[in-house]
């Protein structure tokens, strides 16, 4: 039983094809976060399951029910926009009932959930205002009330975190965790922040280009990207990605030639790849450290960023276009154009063909 | 910083010379029409009554029936209102938020026809009504005014900055299209609702041409229409010609006054809101 199901999804605005034949299954209680860059089509992809646009082609099925040709309101889902669509001349009281009012319930039983719903997100005192008197946290916590209140089979919602500030951002980010801990609901949450994503997903679905990356728990999707998008997505800083060419490929691991002549190990099994095929080498930040480790690679300092409990430092190299960054504990700060080994471990190693696939990494 | 402090004076002084000459004659035709007869024809002019008299308005409403015109302008500016309302709010919100196949082709279209003078197209639709049976009756003054491409012009620009998140949480929370535009949209619409419907008021009002086309009863008679016929037969009575003048303008000069909050945040919402 899936609480969410999408069969070969496609959708297209006009000529351009946003949705390129998706398939997804979302399990129920799962807390799912489509991430992906702005136009990949993940909130095409969450109006497509809410009724809000028609998939041209495709099935959707909520709870194992066929729901292409279902009303919005009849899907037993409740969306949560990024500008949190509040009808500005309702209370906030107003705003929670409308849907239970329009469902027919009574008096009664609408303001006692209106009541609950305010009270488990801090809102009660709230009620009688108008969204025009609260401030951008409450609004977004009444627009998540309001969801609430028609106790849906999936909620649905979209960057809702996008129009807050820094720091209100994290605070939300850890109400929307314990929402979700503490109702057990279906949720699928569209972001393109891959902080959001790691820190709330139980598991994450890449979008690029209308097409599905890939699907997996944070963890795989850091340490086992399938391929050089998701590496490049996946992780702040960004994976650096060297290009370069397999020398050799046998049980322990291969052996690369970099575009800049170093000879490095990864720990992958390549293969299935020849000898002199092109590859692209992939190490995160936070694994390369100044001086340590088995492989090396030569660069001058270009500029650092001091952010407190680490510093990220980003690299030039002869012969190479990218720059290369790092990320380490503590404050260190090189000086413009000091050269350094920079050095890393085959097993952080991460490889990919010419078509961006990964290879199997080891252990 | 001299300079700056004394411009307020020197704004503020030209507005207020402006003011009054701008209400000059408003003032002159109550004058007038407190004047006694023949009054007003005396060589310099009198600027105030020498002894004010509402003979003429009682001469108006009893003498020429003015009462019965004033309710036919009432009832037609006001079911002209209603009317344009009705079609310019619902056609104005279609185009600006609901999906359908060649909505921008037959806007632009509409648009189009906004460069036609509304004096060319008086005579097909005077044969167009006569086809359909509708002259000298007060349908046949309606009709035109029903709907008019400004006004579903003024509404779409407005009603875009709806935002269309808004109607789909309606959407979601299971309201149907009539629900989310009398529950959702109209009330988001107010002001512009409020302006449309001084000018629709306005209009309907002041207008002198069309009615005088297509009314040919006496008894049917809208104000202005009323007062151009009353203005041949006493020509010399100009404290009479004044009171009709102010039973005219002095209700639609009240409700500009009144509604004036709203139809000026209407305006500025429509230019500015983002």
């Amino acid at each position: 039983m899936t609480a969410v199901a999408l069969d070969s999804i496609r959708k297209s605005f006009g000529q351009t094809e946003i949705l390129k034949g998706l398939d997804l299954e979302v399990r129920p209680g799962e807390f799912m976060v489509f991430v992906g860059p702005s136009g990949c089509g993940k909130s095409t992809l969450l109006r497509v399951i809410a009724g809000l646009e028609e998939a041209d082609e495709g099935v959707v099925r909520i709870g194992g029910e066929r729901v292409n040709d279902t009303a919005p309101a009849k899907r037993g889902v409740a969306m949560v926009f990024q500008s949190y669509a509040l009808y500005p001349h309702m209370s906030v009281f107003e705003n929670m009932a409308f849907g239970l009012k329009l469902s027919g319930r009574s008096k009664a039983e609408t303001r006692q959930a209106v009541e609950a719903a305010a009270e488990a997100l801090g809102v009660s005192h709230l009620l009688e205002r108008k969204p025009r008197e609260l401030s951008g946290g409450e609004r977004q916590r009444v627009a998540i009330g309001r969801a609430i209140v028609r106790e849906p089979k999936v909620f649905l919602f979209d960057e809702p975190l996008s129009n807050l500030d820094a720091a209100l951002r994290v605070r939300m980010r850890y109400e929307f965790a314990r929402l979700h801990e503490r109702l057990k609901t279906t949720m699928i949450y569209v972001t393109h922040d891959q902080v959001e994503a790691m820190t709330l997903a139980d598991r994450i679905v890449v979008l690029n280009a209308g097409r599905i990356e890939q699907v997996g728990d944070p963890m795989t999707l850091y340490h086992h990207p399938a391929n050089l998008f998701v590496a490049g997505f996946i992780g702040s800083p960004s994976m650096n990605l060297l290009p370069g060419v397999l020398e050799a490929a046998d049980a322990d691991g291969a052996r690369v030639r970099l575009e800049t002549g170093e000879t490095v190990r990864a720990a992958v099994d390549a293969s299935a790849a020849a000898p002199g095929a092109a590859v692209t080498l992939g190490i995160r930040p936070e694994h390369a450290r100044i001086g340590e480790g088995e492989n090396r690679i030569t660069a001058r300092a270009r500029f650092a960023e001091l952010l407190g409990g680490t510093t990220v430092s980003y690299w030039e190299r002869e012969g190479a276009e990218a720059s290369f960054t790092l990320q380490a504990p503590g404050l260190h700060e090189p000086a413009p154009g000091e050269p350094a080994e920079l050095g890393f471990q085959a097993r952080d190693c991460h490889l990919f063909d010419a078509r961006g696939a990964a290879f199997m990494r080891k252990g | 910083m001299k300079g700056r402090a004394s411009n307020p004076l020197v704004v503020n002084g030209a507005l207020i010379g402006l003011a009054l000459v701008a209400l000059f004659p408003l003032f002159w035709m109550i004058s007038v029409s407190l004047m006694q007869p023949g009054e007003a024809a005396d060589v310099p002019p009198p600027l105030l009554p020498s002894d004010p008299t509402f003979e003429n308005y009682l001469r108006l409403f009893g003498q020429t029936g003015m009462g019965r015109y004033f309710l036919n302008s009432l009832v037609l500016a006001v079911s002209a209102t209603a009317l344009s309302l009705f079609f310019n709010v619902t056609a104005g919100y279609a185009f600006a938020k609901l999906r359908f196949k060649g909505r921008d082709t037959i806007f632009r279209l509409l648009l189009a026809a906004l460069v036609i003078p509304a004096q060319v197209a008086m005579i097909p639709l005077f044969l167009m009504l006569k086809e359909m049976g509708l002259i000298n009756t007060y349908l046949g003054v309606l009709v035109p005014t029903m709907a008019n491409v400004f006004g579903i012009f003024l509404v779409r620009q407005y009603a875009l900055s709806v935002p269309t998140e808004m109607l789909e949480a309606a959407r979601l929370d299971g309201a149907g299209e009539i629900r989310i535009f009398a529950s959702i949209v109209l009330p988001a619409l107010r002001p512009i609702i409020v302006t449309l419907g001084i000018f629709a008021f306005l209009a309907s009002w002041n207008d002198f041409l069309w009615p005088l086309i297509v009314l040919i009863d006496d008894d049917m008679y809208t104000l202005p229409v009323a007062i151009a016929a009353l203005s041949r037969e006493h020509v010399q009575d100009a404290e009479l010609m004044m009171a009709g003048a102010v039973v005219t303008v002095l209700p639609v000069l009240f409700l500009f006054l009144g509604l004036q909050r709203f139809y000026l945040r209407g305006l500025l919402l429509g230019s500015v809101k983002g």
